[in-house]
């Protein structure tokens, strides 16, 4: 197979003027990942700093009233900044740092990973440019303010349809101006070789901890593991240590917007197909031409037209599925496990805890079922009072 | 026609223009000017929804033409009506989706049946490469490398392995004017010259004919888009004239010595 390769998803399609910036990151990487001091740090900066290991809390409420599976939520919503993010943005300026970079770079969809890499620059000493389309600056503004507050930068970007995926190119391009002292921190298992590999490894600490987790607390693996998928890092890093145990079903759940039968949709492995973008080969909405379609969601977080290759090759081989998620079925799982466990997930996680809701129900009561709780809902709060028609200021 | 032919004689002058904008009626008459007034190559876009490489003017120029409803097949319709009469090589200049999604295959063979010579990907590096370049080959297109100023010692392994003519990214960053170019051009130049007798030619940033000059000192050839496009979007459908004028003024800088 070919380098950065998952099945025939991947592989490296940048300008020439990136490439050595790429290889350089791979080399380091492939050092550093076997490096004790660098692990070591790394597990200091998780477990001191971030608040690891996130709970795996049994939510027995919200089990007993869909009457199904036993559910658990793993709890990457109580992580320093707010989700699961921390744990890439942690282990790539660690890496960044080391490689000798000053400064660090980054796109943000919901403003999350903003936030972590504006989080982890502050801690490391780094400076810190931040992209952001200019329409997420506005449905996310407490983050916009939040990472300004933090030290960083924020640039709206406005070309496009002012996005998540204008905000990577416009952060691809940043980089191809600046490389020497500059690092950028993508923030999900998508771009070029080796981010996906890179990203997904630091993430895989999810899947590790609900392991170890898990047999502690039932004995047993779990029957089934849910996360939304944009990019998606918080699904890859769910699922990777199961990857290998088929009799963990994995389930990515997208974001349909207002359905996969209308344009307003973001579902991509539900209505796209092959293409290459944004440095990767992947599944991606477009039209018959390979123009990038405008995607949309009411998650600001999984508004992407693409996923990341790794999730396109376990489609492929059918080793996970992919399910697609309504606007509306993801705003009545935020009210539900709200009003039910007295936990507000992230808009994005809401779209995992819908589908739990339809696929509990259907499973037996000795069957087990893990939700990755990928973030919290804070941020949503005034967008989704707003979707219900209610006006309320942040 | 060849690529090369484009290098015959003289310092090639490389115009590029996006296609469909304003709209394909204007492009097929600056095609036939630029050909007129001095250019020996045009590197004709085809517009993508998300060009990585480029700066605000040719992104701008993208988003024109898209929402002016150009397509791929419109352009291929355009450029088979301009075979046998344009008298100067062409090549396609576009995002490795846009030939991708068409069918890389399909796509070539209908380049080569308009008379296009060869494509340029920016976002396809050395190491992506084979994928396009052997159909390319089978279709009798001829795949443009590029080398950036970050290359250095990629240089050899790209150069050894060029076609048409090799595109040296002149400065770090995405398309677009720069009052000054940084890089050390010569040593660029002379990198690739020690590998390759194919042709090299200097661009991104390029703009006045006093910079044209310098860069052909060394170079092979310019290539020039912004300022063309800039002239495009300012001028719309009436900027024909104006780009004769423009093309003409490198003409004549190259020429000088």
């Amino acid at each position: 197979m070919k380098k950065g390769r998952y099945g025939i998803h991947g592989g490296q399609y940048i300008p020439e003027t990136l490439m050595n910036a790429v290889n350089e990151l791979e080399e380091a990487y492939n050092f550093y990942k076997n490096d004790k001091e660098f692990n070591d740090e790394l597990n200091a900066l998780f477990n001191e700093y971030a608040g690891r290991p996130s709970r795996l809390y049994y939510a027995e409420k919200v089990t007993h009233d869909l009457g199904g599976a036993k559910i658990y939520l793993k709890r990457e919503d109580l992580n320093h900044t707010g989700a699961h993010k921390i744990n890439n943005v942690l282990g790539q300026t660690l890496l960044a740092k080391k490689m000798g970079k000053t400064r660090v770079i980054a796109e943000t969809g919901a403003g999350q990973h903003g936030v972590a890499t504006a989080t982890a620059a502050a801690l490391m000493g780094m400076e810190c440019e931040v992209f952001m389309g200019l329409e997420d600056t506005k449905r996310q503004a407490l983050n916009v303010y939040k990472m300004r507050l933090l030290g960083a930068k924020v640039h709206p970007v406005e070309s496009g349809t002012a996005t998540l995926k204008d905000a990577v190119s416009e952060t691809m391009r940043e980089w191809t101006k600046r490389i020497d002292d500059t690092h950028y921190v993508l923030g999900s298992v998508m771009g070029p070789h080796p981010f996906p590999e890179i990203v997904r490894d630091f993430q895989s600490v999810i899947s590790k901890e609900i392991k170890e987790q898990m047999l502690e607390r039932e004995g047993r693996l779990p029957d089934a593991v849910l996360a939304c998928v944009g990019g998606g890092s918080n699904a890859i890093g769910a699922f990777y240590h199961f990857i290998d145990t088929p009799e963990v079903a994995l389930i990515g759940c997208e974001a349909a917007g207002r359905g996969v039968n209308t344009k307003e949709t973001a579902a991509t492995i539900a209505t796209g197909r092959l293409g290459i973008f944004h440095g990767m080969k992947s599944y991606f909405c477009q039209d018959e031409y390979g123009q990038i379609a405008p995607v949309y969601s009411i998650s600001a977080g999984l508004d992407y037209p693409g996923v990341g290759p790794e999730h396109a090759h376990l489609y492929d081989i059918k080793r996970a599925q992919y399910v697609p998620v309504t606007d509306d079925e993801a705003v009545n799982a935020f009210e539900y496990m709200s009003r039910t466990e007295g936990i507000i997930p992230a808009i994005e996680s809401a779209h995992a805890v819908a589908y739990a809701m339809k696929l509990a129900p259907q499973m037996g009561k000795d069957k087990i079922m893990v939700i990755n709780i990928s973030g919290r809902g804070d941020k949503d709060c005034a967008a989704i009072a707003r979707y219900r028609g209610e006006d309320i200021s942040e | 026609m060849r690529i090369r032919d484009a290098f015959e004689n003289r310092k090639a002058f490389i115009a590029f223009i996006t296609c469909g904008d304003p709209d394909l009626e204007t492009t097929e008459k600056l095609i036939h000017e630029m050909a007129e007034s001095g250019a020996d190559l045009i590197e004709l876009g085809i517009p993508f929804s998300d060009p990585t490489a480029e700066g605000p003017t040719i992104f701008s120029a993208n988003m024109r033409a898209l929402s002016g409803g150009v397509t791929t097949d419109k352009i291929f319709e355009m450029t088979e009506r301009l075979k046998g009469r344009v008298n100067i090589p062409m090549v396609f200049m576009t995002y490795a989706n846009v030939v991708f999604s068409y069918g890389t295959e399909r796509f070539c063979r209908r380049a080569a049946e308009c008379g296009i010579s060869g494509i340029i990907l920016p976002d396809v590096p050395y190491e992506e490469k084979e994928e396009f370049a052997s159909v390319c080959r089978s279709a009798g297109l001829e795949f443009v490398s590029l080398i950036a100023p970050t290359s250095h010692e990629r240089i050899k392994m790209i150069a050894s392995e060029a076609e048409g003519f090799v595109y040296c990214v002149s400065s770090l960053g995405v398309t677009g004017v720069r009052s000054e170019i940084k890089t050390d051009i010569s040593e660029m130049i002379n990198a690739v010259k020690a590998v390759t007798d194919v042709p090299a030619a200097v661009g991104f940033g390029i703009s006045t004919p006093e910079q044209a000059a310098r860069m052909a000192e060394s170079a092979d050839g310019v290539i020039i888009g912004s300022a063309i496009v800039k002239l495009v979007e300012k001028y719309g459908s009436d900027s024909v004239p104006y780009v004769g004028e423009y093309v003409k003024n490198i003409r004549a800088a190259l020429d000088k010595k």
